[in-house]
């Protein structure tokens, strides 16, 4: 007879068995090829779709395996905090400055400080002392339905706020983080009750509550649930570069617009999509060539063409799309304050009843 | 005081009775290793209070909560009507299609509540082909007329309603078949009608399975994230995620979290309350129940009854997804497709096995030891992750094993040469650990049904005739508990392949599935795309309600 107690144990530890070995084989090539920097293990927040193909690139290029984990920003980071020393992970990846700059905090990224990266990458999309560095860049915009709304209508985030727009705005939910962190821009600009009495002028605009992601709101405008929308310009670009007929039918009757663009106006928010090296990584040198390869001519114009994201720096010729929406500024402050003001952001969202 | 001293005595011997004592010390250890992970989460409570607390508490905790509520509420109402009206009708009637119905019915349980959500949301929306339809023809605008939102709180309820409900249809109807229709004829021939029978006798009767199906359909709905947050309600699992990623504070998401287990502590109760010292089991022999045929009108009213479930919780979102799949295969179905599949089905049917065998072990430990309080509330523990968000249960397995991993990893490195790394994290054994935290309460559920189901004077006339515990269970037991065993396996197989968000945090490298890559596409707002991979999980879906459905049928023949 089979003690219960014997079970359990068997059962446990055939489990465990049976996930050792079908993970045994990546590790054991972990260990054996780790001294020739043959691989290089990576967790990141850009999908699948937008990061696989480079580093497929980058392994035919130079031979160095790329292993691969994504999820989000947020839960990969802490799983590289509770994975301490012994993490597998050499290079992290995000879709926003404010997770790197806690990944830093964290003590989990180490200070690369490349001379190649500080050269070719600008400061404003960098740590200072090199614990990430940004890779492409994500513009913030305004779409408007060119029927209701004339463009010398709009000008700036602020005068979104203005009761002339009373029900006509489309913005998702203050969970997302770019709006997060558009609204920390704000704050960083204009100071914390500035940037309060603009969300509550903001919400008292909105057409509905807030749901669904940026292409649902470009498609609001699209069919007339409202007449002005905030959305990250890629979204519009996948839209008007989409297979689906209808996707691109309602992307084409909105024009993008980009706010703050005055004289002496700071620019359009961006926020980037970026890459450190982890503080235990344990092929250090593929891991800087990646991150070095990811901010290459090439990978820059591959950002552009793929997911309409704009290069972080400045010599790139922009893909089609980015070419039609034309040259605009750029907020230029620097990205980490952006996540500097993140709470504060959120706080703020949750006192106006910004769902 | 000479009572609760005799009581004390008495456990404290039971206890330590031999034979029992095996057993209950399995029953611990497995509910001990299960809850680490959420007691790492409740133990939260006890750390400093932070500002965010403060900022959560006088902003958005209450429309948390409310949300929450009437969430529940809603659901508890929609799944409830839905199933047990489904199992009752195709249970005792014969009308048009109630054969194809029977089993049909548990189709929508294939479907993930967020993706029925992405299908709705595509043809409802106001931006959607019926919308849009709506305002050419009649030359309207934004304003002039009125549209259900779908993408709101009554939106929320109706989706999970609809592929939830089969839980409380599964459940329901296995007991009303394994009901002694003796007792229905007595009830009829005393003079009551269909009606009185239904509500007075087969209802009152069936309440165990009732209950355990809500409280399945309500925990599944509490744990939700991906509906609730694309529908924009914000409910305790926003909340957390809020917390955690907007606030970048992991403590009070933590504690919040453990506000959550609260509410699930709440369901258990009311569930513990609801079949208190109520005893339901059939002693009578089965006889094979010639259902009435319908006849006129009530026949149709049966049928779509039982229809509507079906063409809004399948048929309609199945096609959705379809017209998606047709516009999008030739870039989404490729080699790599087939890999997600494999990866999803064998992650699936290990889980579907373990839960099954960890919820006997549990469920008979606790039965030998007369269900006392004691072992029924190890056995509670034992199945608390059901209710608790997959991040959450996600973040609980990871930092214990890390931290267990890298116990052992500076052990070896200062007594040995050897280097272990990570043995357990970042491996598919944290993924299953993960897996049998949150579903074990599915498999328990099931089997405790059908244990609840056997007599215990069974198990005493065994005893007697010389067989040991574990006898009574492999030779007694098991073969009649068939059907709860293998419904168990196939509830947690179908929700594994769904689950979502423990997987993208714990999987190793290079490792997706089916729901990891849906989410991706959908998540980026590439609904049409995630189509391939959704119908995928769908189908797969399909093949343990098809063999479930067989099960179903061989058990009522055997009657």
């Amino acid at each position: 007879m089979i003690k219960p107690r014997s079970m359990t144990a068997f059962l446990m530890a055939s489990v465990w068995l049976a996930s050792l070995a079908s993970s045994f084989s990546v590790q054991a090539q972990t260990n054996n090829v780790s001294a020739l920097s043959g691989e290089v293990n990576v967790y990141s927040a850009r999908k699948e779709a937008l990061i696989k193909p480079l580093l497929d690139d980058f392994t035919a290029q130079t031979g160095v395996k790329v292993n691969l984990v994504t999820g989000k920003g947020d839960a990969l980071l802490t799983r590289l905090t509770s994975e301490g020393k012994n993490t597998p992970a050499d290079v992290l990846i995000t879709t926003d400055v404010g997770r790197l700059e806690r990944a830093k905090a964290a003590g989990v990224l180490q200070a690369v400080n490349n001379q190649d990266l500080n050269q070719s990458i600008p400061a404003t999309y960098r740590d200072e002392a090199g614990f990430w560095y940004g890779l492409s860049l994500r513009s913030r915009v305004i779409v408007f339905n060119p029927k209701k709304v004339q463009k010398n209508q709009l000008s700036t985030y602020a005068d979104l706020a203005d009761p002339k727009w009373k029900r006509q705005i489309c913005i998702r939910s203050s969970s997302n983080i770019y709006n997060q962190s558009l609204v920390s821009s704000m704050i960083a600009h204009d100071g914390l009750a500035q940037t309060e009495a603009w969300i509550n002028g903001l919400v008292a605009n909105f057409a509905r509550p807030p749901r669904g992601g940026d292409r649902d709101q470009i498609k609001a405008v699209a069919a007339g649930q409202c007449n002005i929308a905030v959305v990250n310009s890629y979204y519009l670009g996948a839209m008007l570069n989409s297979s689906n007929a209808k996707e691109q039918a309602a992307a084409k009757k909105v024009t993008l617009f980009w706010p703050n663009q005055g004289e002496s106006e700071r620019g359009t928010h961006m926020n980037i999509s970026g890459a450190g090296i982890t503080q235990y990584a344990k092929n250090k040198d593929s891991a800087l060539a990646l991150v070095q390869f990811l901010s290459n001519d090439k990978a820059q114009q591959w950002y552009g063409e793929q997911n309409n994201e704009y290069p972080v720096r400045n010599n790139i010729t922009p893909s089609q799309t980015l070419k039609a929406w034309g040259d605009f500024k750029a907020d230029s402050l620097p990205v980490d304050k952006l996540a500097k003001y993140n709470t504060d952001a959120v706080k703020a969202m949750d006192r106006a009843g910004w769902k | 005081m000479e009572v609760s001293s005799q009581y004390a005595a008495w456990s404290v011997r039971s206890l330590f009775n031999q034979r029992l004592g095996r057993w209950f010390f399995c029953l611990v250890a497995i509910a001990f290793t299960l809850s680490i992970p959420v007691i790492t989460i409740a133990l939260s409570v006890l750390e400093p209070f932070s500002d965010t607390w403060r900022h959560l508490a006088s902003t958005v905790l209450s429309s948390y909560i409310t949300h929450s509520l009437l969430l529940m509420l809603g659901v508890a109402i929609g799944t409830f009507t839905l199933g047990v009206s489904c199992a009752w009708f195709t249970c005792m009637y014969d009308f048009p299609g109630r054969k194809v119905l029977e089993w049909a019915l548990l189709l929508p349980m294939a479907m993930p509540a967020y993706i029925i959500a992405y299908a709705y949301t595509g043809a409802l929306d106001f931006a959607g082909p019926i919308q849009t339809a709506i305002r050419d023809t009649f030359n309207v605008d934004y304003g002039d007329y009125w549209f259900p939102e779908i993408r709101s709180l009554g939106g929320a309820v109706v989706m999970f309603s609809l592929v939830l409900y089969p839980y409380v249809y599964l459940i329901v109807r296995a007991a009303f078949m394994s009901q002694s229709h003796a007792i229905l004829e007595v009830s009829r021939s005393l003079g009551n009608g269909p009606w009185r029978t239904f509500y007075a006798v087969a209802l009152p009767a069936a309440r165990p399975a009732i209950v355990a199906g809500m409280t399945l359909a309500l925990m599944e709905t509490l744990a939700d994230y991906g509906t609730v947050q694309y529908f924009g309600v914000s409910t305790f699992t926003t909340g957390i995620f809020r917390t955690w990623f907007g606030l970048g504070d992991l403590t009070a998401a933590a504690q919040l979290s453990s506000f959550l287990l609260f509410f699930v502590v709440l369901l258990i109760v009311i569930e513990r309350i609801s079949r208190k010292k109520m005893q339901f089991h059939h002693l009578g022999q089965k006889r094979s129940y010639q259902r009435p045929t319908l006849t006129g009108s009530a026949r149709w009213l049966c049928f779509t009854v039982c229809v509507l479930p079906l063409l809004f919780g399948f048929i309609l979102p199945a096609i959705q997804l379809f017209l998606w799949v047709l516009e999008t295969w030739q870039t989404s179905f490729d080699a790599a497709f087939f890999t997600l599949v494999q990866h999803s089905i064998s992650l699936a049917a290990v889980a579907a096995i373990l839960c099954v065998l960890l919820a006997v072990i549990v469920c008979f430990s606790a039965r030998l030891a007369g269900n006392n309080r004691i072992a029924l509330f190890f056995l509670r523990v034992s199945t608390l992750g059901y209710a608790v968000p997959g991040t959450v249960i996600a973040v609980g397995v990871l930092i214990p094993l890390a931290a267990l991993d890298n116990g052992i990893d500076s052990w070896l490195r200062s007594n040995t040469t050897f280097v272990a790394g990570l043995l357990f994290s970042g491996t598919l054994f944290a993924v299953i650990v993960a897996y049998i935290v949150r579903f074990l309460s599915v498999s328990v559920q099931s089997i405790e049904a059908g244990f609840s189901q056997i007599h215990t004077s069974i198990d005493d006339s065994a005893r007697t005739l010389g067989r040991k515990p574990l006898g009574v269970l492999l030779k007694v037991h098991l073969p009649m508990l068939k059907t709860s065993l293998i419904a168990a396996g196939l509830l947690v197989f179908v929700d594994v392949m769904k689950e979502l968000p423990t997987t993208l945090i714990l999987r190793p490298f290079n490792f997706n599935t089916l729901a990891v890559r849906a989410y991706e596409l959908a998540s980026d707002e590439r609904l049409a795309d995630a189509a391939t991979p959704a119908i995928a999980i769908v189908l797969t879906g399909l093949i343990p309600v098809f063999l479930l459905f067989r099960t179903m049928r061989g058990a009522s023949k055997s009657h």
